[in-house]
């Protein structure tokens, strides 16, 4: 428990950054909401539309909803011009919104459907004005109901939170999302503790601000009131940069939701930093996500696989070979998405088959070709892209694999399905550390299907040619073999007593190839 | 001074139904009309014709020789009593704030006195100012209501089926509370009523109305002689019915 209490205690930043993206999403929320509401009470078309719209929202899941805003955001660049951030903040802030907006609206237009008929006619019949009986008569009227969806939507807001992460938002999902890569659980219970309790307090005061509508009790609910604006000011103030500007320059490192890649942008990270640069880091971030934001600049430096940009952003089905693929991806790099490719780190994290060694021996299997022969016994375990990915056509008309089941888990899941028995076979990363520690085996490919996934360091347009930024990163390149790399994945993913963060790791890695 | 009142071919359709059809009318000022009529016969319709609360399709309403479509509606309704049936006090303001309402409307604060003097026109304790409106009988928030309608000085009240949710005893308190004001502060009042009987005891000028149209204008003397036609004179069967059973009881 004192692992979750440490993590508990580091997660200040992220708090305040959750607070403030919910604040603001719960604020834009209710910003329009209530100008719909009041349009909705005046007009029966406009009530459906607006509450049929709010609902269709809430059917889409949040994690899809969040991811959606990358495509939309980039597309709007074409009117409000290339500085709109796609990563981030925004994005994160309008989808949450959308989330907020049905409660919020709901409450408000049912309250107005409800109000008294008499109280209206007598609005109307004292010679209100529209404003003065929106103020006067519905607004206060329909407070406490309004109230109540806002703190239905605050409480879904900052749960859902959580999950802009994925979209490169600092939140309270850093910890969850980091801890479940890295299989440390203090990590992922100190994030839901966290989130869960911010909730409840936030739901709390709000009960407060309602039932001080309610009672018509101007101090409870300015009571309410005042400690919501003291919580989101205090995480507003925690953010501002109180240091002076010390003029060293910001680079943006981005990296995708697994070990490797955090490993990868602390390592990075700190070689910038000893280099004299500021470092920001934009971790867990989806796979094309991350190569959209180092083309577009929201992200200065990401790690990536040839096969993986081969295939995912290239379209490429064929398999040419690994150096000819290498140089088909630097042109294309370059010519389509004014990225630059700096070079490779070293080693490979390509996809293989892997087995329990004791069970590979057992049923005979060395090779792929022996695994297609066994393969309908089998059950195969794969990432959630593998059986949708173009190496697994490829090996799988290769050999004629037909497995009796395919299943889909989260990689770390994965080789605990290969442990369990749950899985038989699994599509593992070759630089993967639990491959030796678990005892596995990487069957051979005799008929070479797997293409090759060297990794990359790849450059936005902007820093393409920063020959100071280059300079700095130039030692790294060949530096890495698949060997460290393994134990460097091993340190951090391993569940014992010895785990290490991904920051450890790097630092690890970083002596154990003579980086410092 | 109170107000005169005109109506000149007021016509109301509601997609396919007519409400109203063409309505000829001349209100002196100073006096007290009962609009009555069955349940659609288009009275609530006509009397919302002159505070627009409905529109009128075709013609016009001459509220002191002035056309009301070319009135302000909020400024109109502020100087015009409005009471109804369902009341419609605002429930998270007191009694001293539904009263003082219209003046407040255009930023005026009615003093502790005047609302105090609004209470006892209307038979209410001035202690009562305090109170909210779920505190009070239905009789006493009617009563209050009434009191909203008075506190802009008004020279034309209009009634809507006023006392309709009330018991009998208070009704006819409150009805002859308000025919007595009707004379002391110089009003034109139209009151919409299905009750003939209300109409014939509070009203000097009976309209009766069917199918969007006044179909008799009487006086109350004129209606219990049997002038009137035949709907005017069904409704006149009814309270001399009861008065009848009522006297045969006492025989």
């Amino acid at each position: 428990m004192s692992g979750v209490w440490d993590a508990l205690t580091g997660l200040g930043d992220v708090l305040a950054q959750h607070v403030i993206l919910a604040a603001c999403a719960i604020g834009l929320g209710i910003a329009v909401a209530l100008p719909l509401a009041v349009w909705a009470s005046r007009s029966q078309a406009v009530s459906r539309g607006a509450l049929g719209f709010a609902s269709l929202v809430q059917t889409i899941p949040a994690l899809a909803l969040l991811a959606l805003f990358f495509p939309i955001l980039l597309s709007l660049r074409a009117v409000f011009g290339e500085g709109l951030p796609t990563l981030g903040f925004l994005p994160a802030l309008l989808a949450l919104s959308l989330y907020a907006l049905l409660p919020i609206l709901r409450n408000a237009v049912t309250a107005q459907a409800n109000l008294d008929p008499g109280v209206i006619e007598a609005a109307n019949g004292v010679g209100m004005s529209f404003w003065q009986r929106l103020r006067l008569v519905e607004a206060p009227l329909a407070a406490p109901y309004v109230m109540a969806g806002i703190r239905t939507a605050a409480v879904w807001t900052i749960g859902a939170a959580t999950l802009s992460t994925t979209i490169g938002q600092p939140s309270l999902g850093d910890p969850i999302f980091a801890g479940l890569q890295t299989q440390n659980w203090s990590l992922v219970l100190a994030g839901c503790i966290a989130s869960a309790g911010l909730a409840i307090v936030a739901d709390a005061l709000l009960g407060t601000i309602e039932a001080g509508f309610r009672r018509r009790d101007r101090r409870l609910w300015l009571g309410g009131a005042i400690a919501v604006a003291a919580g989101v000011a205090a995480a507003f103030v925690s953010q501002v940069d109180w240091s002076r500007d010390d003029g060293r320059e910001t680079i943006v490192i981005g990296t995708k939701q697994f070990s490797e890649q955090l490993i990868l942008g602390r390592l990075v990270g700190e070689q910038l930093e000893d280099a004299g640069y500021d470092v920001e880091y934009r971790e867990g971030l989806g796979s094309a996500v991350v190569a959209q934001a180092v083309a577009n600049g929201s992200i200065d430096i990401y790690f990536d696989y040839t096969g993986t940009i081969w295939a995912n952003q290239m379209k490429r089905t064929d398999n040419p070979g690994r150096d000819a693929m290498y140089e088909a991806i630097v042109k294309w790099e370059r010519e389509v998405q004014g990225t630059r490719v700096l070079g490779k780190l070293g080693f490979e994290n390509a996809y293989a088959f892997a087995m329990r060694e004791d069970r590979a021996r057992e049923l005979g299997i060395r090779s792929i070709e022996d695994l297609a022969r066994a393969a309908p016994r089998l059950v195969a375990g794969g990432d959630p892209e593998w059986f949708e990915r173009p190496e697994w056509f490829a090996v799988r008309d290769a050999y004629g694999l037909n497995f009796s089941n395919e299943r889909n888990f989260s990689p770390t899941f994965m080789y605990n399905a290969l442990r369990s028995g749950d899985a038989d076979v699994i599509s593992a990363y070759t630089s993967d550390g639990r491959i030796a520690a678990d005892n596995l085996v990487i069957l051979e490919d005799p008929r070479e299907a797997l293409p090759s996934y060297d990794t990359l360091i790849i450059l936005s347009p902007e820093r393409a040619n920063d020959e100071r930024l280059i300079a700095a990163l130039r030692p790294l390149l060949g530096s890495i073999d698949v060997k460290a790399m393994r134990e460097a994945n091993f340190s951090v993913d391993r569940t014992d007593g010895n785990k290490k963060t991904p920051r450890e790791a790097a630092r690890w890695l970083a002596e154990e190839v003579g980086l410092e | 001074m109170a107000a005169s009142l005109a109506f000149e071919g007021v016509t109301k359709r509601y997609d396919s139904t007519r409400a109203l059809a063409g309505i000829d009318l001349a209100i002196e000022p100073g006096s007290f009309v009962a609009l009555v009529g069955a349940s659609g016969s288009g009275k609530s319709t006509l009397l919302k014709t002159i505070n627009r609360l409905v529109e009128p399709t075709e013609g016009r309403v001459l509220l002191d020789g002035q056309d009301v479509a070319a009135s302000d509606p909020t400024a109109m309704r502020r100087t015009t009593g409005y009471v109804f049936q369902r009341i419609g006090l605002f429930p998270h303001m007191s009694v001293a704030e539904n009263i003082a309402i219209g003046p407040r409307l255009v930023g005026e604060k009615l003093g502790e006195d005047r609302i105090g003097e609004l209470l006892s026109l209307v038979d209410l304790d001035p202690a009562m100012a305090g109170r909210l409106p779920e505190e009070l009988s239905g009789g006493q928030q009617q009563r209050v209501g009434v009191a909203r309608a008075l506190a802009g000085n008004p020279s034309l009240l209009l009634m809507d089926e006023p006392f309709g949710a009330l018991d009998p005893v208070t009704r006819d308190a409150l009805g002859t509370r308000v025919r007595d004001l009707h004379e002391k502060l110089d009003l034109t009042t139209i009151m919409v009523t299905h009750d003939m009987a209300e109409a014939l005891i509070l009203a000097d000028r009976v309209l009766v109305m069917d199918g969007g149209r006044i179909v008799a204008d009487e006086t109350p003397q004129a209606l219990s002689r049997g002038k009137g036609g035949e709907v005017a004179q069904e409704l006149v069967a009814v309270p001399r019915h009861q008065a009848e059973k009522l006297k045969g009881l006492e025989g």
